[in-house]
């Protein structure tokens, strides 16, 4: 029994008729063709999925795409702004090394956006408790965190951390 | 600045930590992963798996699975056996079913394939499937394998009796046991390396896309060594009439791989025998759980380890003995000559001449494998097995276990130098890195908080871990993988208006060589990296090579950039000097430019000459801009460090916490550190990982207990530290550029830091040995077993 459900992906509304069982993953990435937004497991750990729901992070693997009926998802594809320029997130990303192979990264991205607009200037240890929702293979995370800084500090207005690596 | 840098910033060439040239795609969401990969009329492939780890299978009915809407196809062993495909080799020259015909032989073994028209409707097809098993008892303990009355596990392979797979052994037996028998001092230890998994992020997948009327196969796929992968796919296939230039083999952007995406797994052949049945593209993608419990697994090794010396603290020699488990088929990815990879590093950072070392493999009911898990080839067992019984012997004797290794090392002025197993160690400064992460963490103030801590009766250790690497495989005369010689390669085109792209036989899985490469082309050529384009990954147009893995890529594809540049560099001083109507041996180089001695407004740039090469060359000289290197390096590159962990343990819940771990590491010449440091911070977490946290663990009826990140605990940003990295650099004498591969060195150093430092810790209770990963359950099972807490 397909069910007729309107999102706003990205600030665009999307009408699809879906399974009652299709997961808002599937239907982001399979149906609505953003690959951005990826699947990293199948029990709910390790956040390769995440996207904002109404501006709440949430894993797209663990909501159907019909309980995203009438909402806005907001992905990866949609952090640039609108003036073409990167959003501070994915410049901390990028100016601090923050990522390797990339496939947890925009999950993890989505979740430091959320992070940030509830708490603007985290610690490292909010920061460390705050993304522990997200695995990251390759990067071991210190630079995660640098980088959830680095866009705090941006979106606050402060003098920008530098970026060049520290050594012992 | 951590290296001095020979280049502009505009150029950035080495020691610039240029930004990553890769990561804009990434950041936007544009990164092209396998499974994005969408084709016309693509079906898609689910796999059903066995629930037992051993059975015969009676029966396989897939009626029902059939009339699932959407379900176009089940195959089944017996649809391969039609074509002969239903077995392939493994990188070891062992074989492994595609798909069982008989019987089943781990939990998880692919059974039967669904394709359907859309992901759900495979999956419910898989649902649907029906098999009859008559269940067997399962082999899993590796020491009964080989036990009398033990099934024999492999009787497809013709007259064999039992579940032996290899011995191998290396150094003098008979005077390694000498020694023994005379030594003043002799310690021996159980070091069980556990069974772990790669887990990287993405799992791994592809899409066979065979087009019948040209008679060609298309396979993207989660590889990590593309070219090798084409000429095994040919091999396999070829008696079907898919010859190896009718197959191209593209590896898009990988979403981790660490050793994991180097075999062939059997969801890659049914795929592609799909694909060339139905004649349509077929996208096959494991869920995690598949991935854990049936690909990649690694390590997995026993090892007897017993060192022998002096009371004063000299080391006289090593006796190592290892039982491998393999699971089901040595499916390992290591070079042909070496079954135990490069486990004869074991002899470590120091000095002594006696060694014999030796290993058994053996079949389980557990899935086959032993990958390169982030590790040249079994590295991080050996480091494991020589750090842990070098900290026992310090111990046993009760020397400080710095002090017993600044008496052990290898001076600097002893290399190259030759060890008692056979290797040529290139270079190194042991002494220097030990004293510099004493130095960071202020080695002599931990000892001193510590004995004030233990009078309180509080637990802090403090653990080192001083490893030598062996990696770079490697020279042709020694290496290769199925017979193929373990070079690689590099391609360097530079267009007329001085821009480039250059192409390798290697194949970043995060490493950051679309940024790493064109440095090193940047730092020769002088063009800079930024206008240097980086390719990998697909057969058709990059040179042959044999993929990323073993910390090889920089030194081999790396020093056949640096090679191929060179060649660019002297062609371009013809061209100047043509230009310039000059000698060459007028001319001298700054990086990007030709000028003439004396005369430094007398110049040509790398982009006026290369513009002449193809507007104004000389006559007689071949025109354009273009070079290629195979390199085969003359030695492997031996990278070191020395690690230093300080833990606290809770003396009431035993709970582990890592107080501060400092690594210093050298990898010769650094071409980026900031990736450099990322490699570094990325390996630590994943050594952490099984001195901590992973394992894969089976019970006696063959079933994974842990086969989702469920249980299996990969660490999050919670359980990783703060690392703090440094280095010393030492260089390789014989590397082009220096330079000798480090993403794999902190994954090897780690764990035997953390476990040396646990051990550390624990040592006033007389508790001499955990195996890893080191729970805080087993800390205190240990102590209440030595009555240092109380509880039930």
């Amino acid at each position: 029994m397909e069910k007729e459900i309107t999102v706003t992906l990205n600030g665009v509304a999307k009408t699809v008729t879906v399974e009652p069982r299709l997961l808002l993953v599937h239907l982001i990435r399979e149906n609505l063709n953003q690959t951005g937004t990826h699947i990293g497991c199948d029990t709910s750990h390790c956040g390769a999925c995440t996207v904002l729901l109404d501006g709440k992070s949430v894993k797209s693997c663990t909501i159907l795409a019909v309980q995203a009926n009438g909402k806005k998802i907001s992905t990866v594809e949609g952090l640039l702004q609108a003036d073409g320029t990167l959003a501070a997130i994915q410049e901390a990303f990028k100016e601090n090394h923050a990522l390797h192979c990339g496939f947890c990264t925009p999950g993890m991205m989505m979740r430091a956006v959320e992070l940030l607009q509830k708490n603007p200037n985290p610690t490292e240890e909010q920061i460390r408790w705050g993304i522990s929702g997200n695995l990251c293979r390759c990067t071991g995370y210190n630079n995660i965190v640098k980088a959830v800084q680095y866009a705090g500090a941006k979106m606050r207005g402060d003098k920008l951390p530098s970026t060049e690596p520290i050594f012992v | 600045m951590i290296q001095e840098c020979k280049t502009s910033k505009a150029i950035s060439g080495m020691g610039h930590s240029m930004k990553r040239k890769e990561d804009g795609r990434f950041i936007q969401g544009k990164g092209n992963y396998v499974d994005d990969i969408k084709l016309d009329g693509m079906l898609y492939m689910d796999i059903y798996r066995s629930p037992y780890a051993y059975a015969k299978i009676k029966k396989i009915n897939i009626d029902k699975a059939m009339k699932v809407p959407g379900v176009v196809a089940v195959i089944t062993g017996k649809d391969l056996e039609k074509y002969n495909l239903h077995w392939m080799p493994t990188l070891m020259s062992d074989t492994q079913m595609v798909l069982p015909t008989d019987t089943v032989m781990y939990q998880a073994q692919e059974v039967a394939a669904v394709i359907a028209t859309s992901r759900y409707a495979a999956a419910d097809g898989v649902e649907a499937v029906e098999v009859e098993y008559e269940v067997m008892k399962p082999v899993m303990d590796p020491y009964k394998s080989t036990a009398p009355g033990a099934p024999v596990l492999r009787p497809d392979k013709k007259g064999k009796t039992d579940n032996k797979i290899w011995h191998w052994e290396v150094g003098d037996k008979q005077k390694t046991d000498k020694l023994f028998a005379t030594a003043e001092v002799t310690v021996k230890e159980e070091i069980y390396v556990p069974r772990i998994h790669v887990a990287s992020i993405e799992t791994c997948g592809c899409v066979a896309d065979y087009h019948k009327v040209n008679n060609h196969l298309t396979m993207y796929m989660t590889t990590q060594a593309p070219h090798a992968i084409r000429t095994v796919i040919a091999l396999v296939a070829g008696h079907v009439g898919l010859t190896e230039e009718k197959i191209r083999v593209i590896s898009p952007d990988i979403g981790g791989g660490f050793g994991g995406k180097v075999p062939v797994y059997p969801g890659y052949v049914i795929a592609i025998a799909v694909s060339f049945l139905v004649g349509k593209p077929v996208k096959w993608i494991e869920d995690r759980s598949e991935n854990l419990q049936a690909d990649s697994f690694a390590r997995d090794y026993h090892i007897t380890a017993e060192m022998a010396g002096t009371k004063a603290g000299k080391i006289q020699g090593i006796r190592f003995k290892v039982l491998a488990d393999h699971g089901y088929t040595d499916a390992s990815a290591n070079p042909s000559k070496f079954p135990a990879g490069m486990f004869s590093i074991c002899t470590g950072s120091y000095d002594y001449d006696t060694a014999f070392v030796e290993a058994d493999a053996v079949y389980t009911n557990k899935p086959p494998g032993g990958v390169a898990y982030r590790c040249s080839f079994r590295v991080t067992e050996a480091v494991q097995g020589i750090e842990r019984i070098t900290d026992r012997f310090a111990q046993t004797i009760g020397m400080d276990p710095a002090a017993f290794r600044f008496k052990n090392f290898i001076k600097k002025e002893q290399f190259p130098w030759k060890s008692p197993t056979g290797w040529s160690y290139d270079s190194g400064d042991y002494e220097l890195a030990l004293k510099k992460a004493m130095d960071v963490i202020d080695y002599a103030g931990l000892r001193k908080e510590q004995i004030e801590k233990r009078k309180k009766g509080e637990i802090m250790g403090i653990g080192i871990c001083s490893f030598t690497e062996v990696v770079g495989a490697g020279p042709s005369k020694d290496f290769d993988i199925l017979g193929i010689k373990m070079f690689d390669s590099a391609e360097i085109r530079v267009h007329p208006t001085g821009k480039a792209i250059a192409r390798f036989g290697t194949k970043s899985q995060g490493q950051g060589h679309e940024t790493t490469y064109a440095q090193i082309i940047a730092e020769e050529l002088g063009i800079p990296a930024e206008n240097i384009q980086v390719e990998e990954g697909d057969t058709d147009t990059a040179p042959y090579g044999l993929g990323t893995y073993a910390s090889r890529s920089t030194p081999t594809a790396g020093a056949a950039a640096a090679i191929a540049a060179r060649k660019l560099r002297d062609k371009a001083k013809k061209i100047a000097a043509y230009l310039l109507e000059v000698s060459e041996a007028d001319l001298e180089w700054e990086p990007g430019v030709f000028f003439v001695k004396g005369a430094p407004e007398k110049k040509k740039t790398i982009q006026e000459i290369v513009f002449a090469s193809y507007t104004n060359h000389p006559q007689g000289m071949e025109a354009g801009f273009e070079a290629t290197h195979y390199y085969d390096p003359p030695n492997l590159t031996f990278p070191f460090g020395s690690y230093i962990c300080v833990v606290d343990i809770d003396k009431e819940t035993c709970e582990i916490k890592v107080r501060r771990f400092v690594a210093i590491d050298d990898c010769g010449n650094i071409i980026n550190p900031m990736i450099v440091q990322g490699q570094v911070h990325g390996g630590l977490t994943q050594g952490i990982a099984p001195a901590m946290y992973e394992e894969l663990i089976y019970d006696d009826d063959g079933n994974i207990l842990n086969g989702t990140f469920m249980d299996y605990l990969v660490p999050t940003a919670v359980e990783s530290p703060s690392w703090e990295t440094g280095h010393t650099i030492t260089p390789s004498p014989h590397h082009p550029i220096g330079a000798k591969g480090v993403g794999e060195s902190p994954t090897v150093g780690a764990p035997p830091a953390i476990a040396n430092a646990i051990m550390d810790a624990l040592s006033p209770y007389g508790i001499t040995n955990i195996d890893i990963p080191i729970t805080p359950y087993k800390v205190w099972k240990a102590m209440k077993e030595k009555g240092a807490v109380k509880g039930v």
